[in-house]
């Protein structure tokens, strides 16, 4: 009876465990959709499309700070995703069992600096070496803000990523390299497509971890609200969507205009990476399922 | 095993021993008046002058505690308006939206001035400028001017720094110095300002950079940073701040700070902001680099 009982509850508790993420997220969207929608009746479209961020003065242009958003995280992700699956790569596949052991923890402690501590680096160090190396007006810039996001999301990659690429079964690889393969061949044409989903997990995570980053991102980017849309904008200032929220939530009274528009750019945000979320986890079922194919 | 029982038992003597001084100095407390505390929250500018009054209050009144946070006049004001604080600070004026807010949340806020304060416009000190008058000023913020050489500098971009749009400061020299005083001009910052989160962002940015101008309260200007002589028309007089020059009205960009309680004070808030106005603590104000207001 007691051991039915045990069971049952068990049962339970892991069931609500899995069902609460879920019901989480479900909740966090319904609340940003109460808060954020308002912003649709008070502000007209043209001004939320307008190109002009300056909500003392009831300026509500968002595409600003969407193309902010963009420009880092994309900059982030080119820094990042080559660096890091390098990384993963070398760990798992080229070097030696003794550098593995001290790589990979080093790496995870990497991952576990807190990004306010990357952003007094990034103020005192990237920032005014960019200025001078570059020769630009200012170092705080969107390119400061790609490479520190892109440091950040290296650990997250390269730790993710090593563990796919270490989870491709031994015998691939010895089969590769019993038909001739070199090396290279076996990493470039086994051992990567075999982890394919694993790395692209990987990499959704590190993009996931740079669009959402915030406190670095306000203190290197100067937080201008400029749409980025000149080739020179990777070295001019931008505000993100992430920095906007967290410099402004504080000082808005409930319920005013401008708490409303701060929780759609929230809303804005959870779409993005939903969209990215929902791209990259497609991609890797279709890969799965075409490497099963080829399988079988 | 033996050990670690008697470790145990160890811990619970001193845990248990702990409790029972613990339990002496509650009672021992309760022969001793309540202590209340007072909230007080907002304005960057005024959070040191506010924490030097708190702390001495608290000497001279054990049995009031003052619990000072920064964060921005805005978000004072609005923590004021949402009642989870009891006094806010400020360094601009609440705005009639602001009033009517409070008055919507069942309060009725109550201005009183504590201090005043000169805003500075500070420089790297390698930039050769060292005068500018108020419409220069107002046209390298809004963008009209954007070359050094222009007001008699060396040929370099102008990189100007602000503080975020939470802030007071920001503000008042929006009303100020953008707007030169005049409440039905329109004219805004130039969307490539640089809005920086703190005083010290503006400080290390001035400091390191020679392009960049910058402007702060005058209790923020630290040695390592070139203070600019202000004019308020071409034909001078060019005045530094100073509390002389703040007090005899030379000085152009000067103003009050303040605090604001939700409805007319009482009790503990309202002895708090009597002692305030004595000259003990308008003492602190000089000490920590503001203007003490005037008691004629």
């Amino acid at each position: 009876m007691s051991k039915t009982w045990k069971e049952f509850l068990l049962n339970w508790l892991i069931k609500i465990s899995g069902y609460s993420a879920i019901i989480f997220v479900a909740l966090i969207f319904f609340f940003l959709l109460r808060e954020g929608l308002p912003t649709l009746g008070e502000v007209s479209i043209t001004n939320l499309f307008s190109l002009r961020w300056y909500p003392i003065e009831n300026y509500f242009g968002i595409l600003p700070l969407i193309g902010g958003s963009l420009l880092v995280t994309i900059g982030a992700a080119l820094f990042a995703i080559p660096i890091g699956v390098c990384t993963a790569i070398f760990i798992a596949e080229v070097s030696p069992r003794w550098a593995r052991e001290v790589l990979k923890p080093l790496v995870e402690v990497l991952g576990g600096i807190p990004s306010v501590v990357l952003g007094f680096l990034g103020i005192l160090i990237l920032a005014s070496s960019l200025r001078r190396i570059f020769d630009l007006p200012t170092g705080l810039t969107a390119l400061a803000g790609s490479i520190l996001l892109g440091g950040i999301a290296v650990p997250t990659i390269v730790s993710v990523a090593e563990d796919a690429l270490d989870s491709v079964p031994r015998s691939y690889r010895d089969a590769a390299l019993a038909l001739g393969a070199t090396e290279w061949q076996t990493i470039w044409r086994v051992t990567l497509p075999a982890a394919r989903s694993g790395v692209l997990t990987a990499i959704m995570l590190g993009i996931g971890r740079a669009i959402g980053e915030t406190m670095a991102v306000m203190m290197v980017t100067g937080n201008a609200p400029v749409l980025p849309i000149k080739l020179n904008s990777i070295v001019s200032p931008v505000r993100t969507m992430t920095a906007t929220i967290a410099a402004e939530m504080g000082e808005v009274a409930k319920n005013s205009t401008h708490y409303h528009v701060l929780f759609f750019i929230g809303l804005v945000l959870f779409v993005i990476s939903l969209g990215i979320n929902i791209a990259a986890s497609t991609a890797a079922l279709r890969q799965r399922q075409r490497a099963e194919r080829i399988l079988s | 095993m033996k050990t670690a029982g008697y470790l145990v038992l160890g811990i619970l003597v001193i845990f248990l021993s702990s409790c029972h001084t613990g339990t002496e100095t509650t009672s021992a407390s309760t022969t001793s008046p309540q202590i209340s505390t007072i909230v007080n929250k907002g304005s960057d500018t005024l959070v040191n002058l506010a924490l030097a009054w708190a702390e001495k209050y608290h000497e001279l009144h054990p049995d009031i505690e003052i619990s000072v946070t920064g964060g921005g006049s805005g978000t004072g004001i609005a923590a004021l308006i949402n009642a989870t604080v009891d006094i806010a600070n400020a360094s601009r004026k609440i705005t009639p939206g602001e009033i009517e807010q409070a008055k919507a949340n069942g309060g009725d806020p109550v201005e009183f001035v504590v201090a005043k304060d000169a805003i500075a416009i500070v420089v790297n000190p390698e930039n050769p400028v060292t005068q500018l008058t108020i419409k220069q000023l107002s046209d390298i913020y809004s963008g009209k001017i954007n070359n050094w050489k222009e007001v008699g500098g060396d040929d370099r971009v102008i990189v100007r720094l602000s503080r975020e749009t939470n802030s007071g400061t920001h503000v008042f020299f929006l009303e100020n110095v953008v707007r030169m005083g005049n409440p039905d001009d329109k004219t805004l910052f130039s969307t490539d300002t640089l809005l920086l989160p703190s005083s010290e962002g503006i400080t290390s940015e001035t400091r390191d950079n020679p392009n960049a101008i910058g402007y702060d309260g005058l209790g923020y200007v630290t040695p390592e940073v070139k203070v600019v002589a202000v004019g308020r028309d071409t034909g001078g007089p060019y005045v530094l701040p100073s509390a002389e020059s703040v007090n005899n009205g030379q000085y152009p960009i000067a103003r009050d700070l303040y605090m604001y309680t939700d409805k007319q004070p009482a009790g503990a808030v309202a002895d708090y902001l009597d002692w305030i106005m004595t000259a003990e603590a308008q003492a602190i104000v000089t000490q920590l680099g503001f203007v003490p207001i005037n008691k004629q």
